[in-house]
């Protein structure tokens, strides 16, 4: 149980060699964590060599490390961004107060559930991607899950290391659920929807990348403000990891709409049948995964009227997307946010008190920053000159949490009849058909430098090296 | 020397059709000069110094873009914003013509001597890819900028402390050896490091001199040992690239210089033209004419260490180009060097009555020996003197790897990645 050698085996910057119940904690964990990596992680890659990047320290030098090691043998590390000297407390009920080093006894509980539920998603973000390897595209997009796994494995560790470090007993019992939630499973579910979800194929994988990930940054970025200044730090660290994943998707999606513009262009047709013969995936299809994706995502932020997010938010737990570049009074008492509701018919605004919908307002960070990675994904479509453009729907399309649940609601905003909704669903979400299309899409290509006819290869390799490099061995 | 302060720079650029707007360079940029608005993120190229703290963070490769371009028509953070893709970059002849005075291209070459034109595939050979933007990783860290136009004090005035001619008397090259004083001002630099010279007086527009950088000749602990004091390789130019005579401004200016005199300065720059510092690592240097500055500072620094008998260094390996022995600098003290402690290689393109010989066939001539140290990953490679010889001597590396059944392109990459070949041509 002890055997594990703390400076080498897990790169820290938490002083682990010398923290005595840290260490004890960890000898437990770590034995669970591996064997959950070992029956959860990705399928059959065990005895794989992946070129992959290792963070070993926090500085621009440490944390892009490069080289092949097998996935088991990654060393999870555990990291803080750099302290902050007399950091103070920037927004809230306790605004010019010293940041917390330790948890405050009555934040406790919500401190606690804060971030089990940030850690929940990182195991079952691996569970969900854990058959893609078999039907990977390219040698290059396998690297790129498996980095993408050991990154969520590592937010995994990041979040048990609080856990572990800040709350006793209840934070190893949690440590240790963590590793028994199973995504989509019926009795342990994982605690958020989303993560329930199949990541049936790659398409779905660089959706799920590209516009949940991008959930991830946003929830990182508000607790990166948090008055908790461990778990700020730990969050801070953990966003430069998260957009190798958002990169993953943008890139992923790109390639794969270069690749369909390349084919239109060259057949000279936009008919989905001879597209889809051709074994590309439509634009159609496209619209109809990001349309999923996205309402299903922008579901994470929660209701748009919460207490919670209020209580968070005023107790200093969690902020806003940049709260420090913000310049109101970072308290928000009797302020006012627009929010959407269906009234007789029709969507209204209406005005709600600022704190309780923060959730609301992430949201809408969330919807700016995801629209401009779409508005690039249409400057490949421009560049091809094809008169297509992929395009967000509302915000109040397909949602299933907060006050515009179950509204039936088209792609451009318009509050709809049942039948309307029944008639169009097929042309607006991704149909069975639609699913079964891209599922036959998906075979194994996994020579170097080779891709999969449905998308392009990349523009340059990873860490410089080339395109066709061998980025995983598969011995 | 690089080019900063001379009229170019190597602008930072990021490609707006890779970036994904992740913020993760604007974060970690320790100067912030990194911005963005909702269409792109950009660099601000009067506020970044080239530290690269940003290179391996970026998830995507878009951060890694550079662009020649003269120093005042540098794109503005306004113009990066709207871009969709990066410009071309400018060609040589765009460059000649975007204004900088001819001589002062001469001057930033300082006079190396004459060097044989790349090899016949080097029309599509790009060498300046290979070269390292990140210095070894046992490198000290280096200061820079210290002095200069975006520090807090502009300009550094030192004593002239000695000026000895290196090169035996002739009628067209002289080369000088410079020793500057800076007293108890801080002015820390490493070897490979160089600095600017102001000369004093103004244009033939009427207008302050432009600095001109050299390279630091003396190890990062004085040229004496102790003393705050630096040495510069200086040649007298005479006449520009093409042979047409011009009396280079700055080189002349110290090149007269007098002990005693006050000398206007700035820098330190540069920050990956650095030595390793680790047991047993090898150097190999690669240089022409005044080109052996940095050479001559990190042979000095191992030779320090070596006496005192307690850093174990690894092998030094010099190849050293000129037209003849006449005009080679420190061609005596470098003769006197133990054989032990280096591997010298000279190689001579005007010698009467024999066949021309460059840096290229030099390291031909010891491809066996080449070979290991590429394929060590604890030797390091630096490359400095005049913008031609590049193309031959990457072509050289890459001859020599090939013929040995080396995997060049996994060694080119390893090279560049791990601070291993430096290329610092002018």
């Amino acid at each position: 149980m002890s055997s594990i050698n703390y400076s080498d085996k897990i790169p820290n910057n938490v002083n682990l060699s010398e923290d005595r119940a840290l260490q004890r904690a960890l000898e437990q964990w770590q034995p669970n964590y591996l064997q959950w990596w070992g029956d959860m992680g990705p399928d059959g890659s065990q005895d794989f060599d992946v070129y992959l990047r290792t963070a070993v320290s926090v500085d621009p030098e440490g944390w892009a490390q490069f080289g092949h090691v097998k996935m088991p043998d990654y060393r999870w590390g555990i990291f803080l961004n750099p302290a902050e000297a007399d950091r103070k407390i920037h927004f809230g009920d306790h605004k010019g107060e010293a940041a917390w080093q330790d948890v405050p006894g009555e934040y406790r509980a919500n401190l606690r559930r804060i971030i089990v539920t940030q850690g929940d998603t990182e195991p079952a973000s691996v569970e969900q991607q854990r058959h893609l390897g078999m039907t990977c595209p390219s040698q290059y997009d396998l690297r790129n899950l498996f980095q993408v796994n050991v990154e969520e494995g590592r937010h995994l560790w990041a979040m048990v290391y609080l856990l572990h470090k800040h709350f006793g007993r209840d934070g190893r019992e949690e440590g240790e659920a963590l590793l028994e939630r199973r995504s989509g499973d019926q009795d342990h579910p994982r605690i958020l929807q989303a993560f329930n979800e199949k990541t049936p194929d790659w398409l779905s994988f660089f959706m799920f990348t590209y516009f949940t990930d991008r959930d991830g940054k946003f929830q990182l970025c508000a607790l990166a403000e948090s008055s908790f200044d461990p778990l700020a730090r730990t969050t801070k660290f953990m966003l430069t990891e998260e957009a190798h994943h958002m990169f993953v998707g943008e890139s992923g999606i790109s390639r794969v709409i270069q690749r369909t513009c390349a084919a239109m262009n060259e057949l000279k047709t936009d008919d989905v049948a001879k597209l889809r013969a051709a074994g590309v995936i439509d634009l159609p299809t496209l619209q109809r995964y990001l349309n999923f994706h996205f309402s299903v995502t922008i579901d994470l932020f929660g209701a748009d009227e919460s207490s919670n997010a209020a209580t968070f938010y005023s107790t200093g737990l969690k902020g806003r997307f940049e709260e420090g570049k913000r310049s109101d009074d970072h308290q928000l008492r009797g302020q006012t946010y627009k929010v959407l509701a269906v009234s007789n018919g029709q969507l209204v605004e209406r005005e709600v008190p600022m704190l309780n919908a923060l959730n609301e307002v992430l949201r809408d960070d969330y919807i700016k920053d995801s629209v401009g990675g779409v508005n690039r994904w249409n400057k490949v479509i421009e560049k091809a000159g094809i008169p297509f453009r992929l395009v967000t729907p509302h915000k109040a399309f397909h949602r299933n949490i907060g006050a515009l649940a179950g509204a039936k609601v088209s792609p451009d905003g318009r509050v709809i009849s049942e039948a309307e909704w029944n008639a169009n669903v097929d042309h607006w979400l991704p149909s069975g058909s639609d699913r079964a299309f891209v599922a036959s899409l998906m075979g194994r290509v996994v020579e170097p430098g080779q891709f999969a006819n449905w998308i392009a290869p990349p523009m340059m390799g990873i860490n410089r090296q080339p395109v066709n490099f061998d980025y995983v061995r598969f011995n | 020397m690089d080019a900063s302060d001379a009229g170019f720079i190597k602008q930072h650029l990021i490609d707006p059709e890779i970036c994904i707007r992740c913020n993760t360079c604007e974060s970690i940029c320790p100067l912030k000069a990194i911005t963005h608005d909702d269409n792109n993120y950009v660099v601000d190229a009067a506020i970044c110094n080239r530290c690269m703290a940003c290179i391996s963070p970026c998830p995507t490769g878009s951060i890694d873009n550079w662009r020649m371009v003269p120093k005042a028509s540098a794109y503005s953070t306004e113009e990066q914003l709207g871009w969709d893709e990066l410009p071309a970059e400018l060609s040589d002849e765009q460059l000649a013509e975007a204004g900088v005075p001819a001589d002062a291209l001469a001057d930033v070459a300082a006079g190396a001597p004459d060097l044989p034109g790349a090899a016949s595939d080097a029309a599509v050979f790009n060498a300046a890819q290979y070269g390292a933007l990140l210095p070894p990783w046992s490198a000290a860290h280096a200061y820079t900028n210290l002095y200069g136009p975006k520090a807090a004090t502009k300009i550094l005035v030192a004593t002239v402390g000695g000026n000895v001619r290196v090169t035996a008397v002739g009628k067209d090259y002289d080369t000088h050896h410079i020793v500057l004083d800076f007293g108890h001002t801080p002015f820390p630099v490493l070897e490979g490091q160089s600095i600017g010279i102001v000369p004093p007086g103004v244009d033939a527009h009427g207008k302050p001199h432009h600095p001109r950088q050299y390279s630091v000749a003396s190890p990062r602990n004085g040229e004496r040992p102790g003393y705050n004091n630096l040495s510069l390789t200086v040649k007298r130019v005479l006449e520009d690239h093409q042979g047409h005579p011009v009396r280079g401004v700055a080189s002349n200016y110290v090149c007269d210089l007098k002990v005693g005199d006050k000398v206007q300065v700035i820098g330190p720059f540069g920050a990956s033209f650095l030595m390793p510092n680790h047991p047993k690592s090898h150097i190999v240097m690669i240089c022409t004419g005044t080109g052996s500055a940095p050479m001559r500072a990190m042979t000095e620094w191992r030779r320090r260490l070596r006496a005192s008998g307690k850093f174990e260094g690894g092998k030094l390996m010099l190849f050293f180009g000129a037209r003849t022995k006449e005009e080679l600098p420190y061609f005596g003290p470098l003769q006197n060097l133990p054989k032990d402690f280096i591997d010298i290689n000279f190689a001579f393109s005007r010698t009467p009555g024999q066949p021309k010989v460059y840096v290229q066939d030099a390291m031909r001539a010891r491809a066996a020996d080449v070979a290991r140290l590429l394929a060590d990953a604890n030797s390091f490679f630096y490359v400095c003197g005049l913008k031609s010889m590049e193309e031959g001597v990457v072509l050289a590396l890459r001859d020599i790897a090939v013929q040995a059944g080396l995997n060049w392109d996994e060694i080119a990459v390893a090279l560049k990645r791990d601070g291993r070949l430096h290329l610092e041509t002018y």
